[in-house]
């Protein structure tokens, strides 16, 4: 087992004992850290796979945004110290064993798969790359997604807005 | 099993996403099925990053849905957000059970 397996299999273990914990934790608060360490271990796997950009973007918006957003509505609308209800035994139940025969099913068919890589010479995922592309406005550029997606922010921002506003009783 | 494959990422966002699964299940307040989404398309960008490196590397399509469905994730957060707080002030509370006022 080499360096590089090593630092795969602790992100991993990050990854899914975050993942497992902020799922089960008891108090809402630890729920949202331990959400926090998960995100922290997909970003160092982006980083291991050589996707700098992506996994700058995920700490930015994810562990900077999401997660702070988070934290920030449970303060609002919680006493964080308090303990969550609990599950009750027969959904429990029914929830892990629906979750591990689907877990189970889906790794059998990606230990049978065989997967054929394309033979093409690879394209660095740079951020030079990635920005020619997405604004690229011939045949493979992503421009009128990019369009959308920004209309798409916009009008969620404005929604927000809407939804928590609080008006003044009329007089 | 020296070299870390497209197998083994696979095996990582497919617990994710179960572990994702298991929590929107059990979970009975909205902040933290909110959580659980969040794991759930983590996986799903996972995945995507990992075919566009192992298996279409002349291309950056994979790339670009990862980036658009963490922009999205982002909005839908921030809605979600917005709808758990107002449903906060008129319930005082955010557990699914309660949100019950828009049944007959």
């Amino acid at each position: 087992m080499n360096a590089s397996t090593m630092v795969f299999y602790i992100l991993s273990a990050v990854i899914l004992g975050g993942a497992l914990l902020s799922v089960t934790a008891k108090k809402i608060f630890r729920a949202a850290v331990f959400l926090l360490f998960s995100l922290i271990g997909i970003a160092g796997l982006y980083f291991y796979l050589n996707y700098e950009f992506i996994a700058a973007v995920q700490i930015v918006v994810y562990v900077g945004g999401i997660v702070v957003l988070i934290i920030f509505s449970i303060f609002l609308t919680h006493e964080s110290g308090r303990d969550m209800k609990e599950p009750s035994m027969i959904s429990n139940l029914f929830a892990v064993f629906a979750c591990c025969f689907a877990a189970a099913l889906t790794y059998l068919f990606i230990k049978e798969e065989h997967f054929n890589a394309t033979p093409n010479p690879t394209l660095e995922p740079s951020a030079r790359n990635i920005g020619t592309q997405m604004l690229d406005i011939t045949r493979y550029g992503y421009i009128l997604p990019f369009e959308a997606v920004s209309i798409l922010l916009l009008a969620a921002m404005i929604g927000c807005i809407v939804i928590a506003i609080k008006l003044k009783p009329k007089e | 099993m020296n070299e870390i494959g497209l197998t083994h990422i696979l095996f990582v966002s497919t617990m994710l996403f179960f572990i994702g699964v298991y929590g929107f299940l059990t979970r009975k307040n909205m902040i933290t099925m909110l959580m659980a989404v969040e794991l759930i398309l983590n996986s799903v960008n996972i995945n995507f990053i990992a075919f566009n490196k192992y298996l279409y590397g002349d291309k950056l399509d994979g790339l670009f849905f990862t980036i658009f469905i963490i922009t999205i994730a982002a909005a839908e957060a921030a809605v979600a957000i917005a709808i758990i707080i107002n449903l906060y002030r008129n319930l005082k509370s955010i557990d699914v059970d309660d949100a019950d006022i828009m049944k007959f």
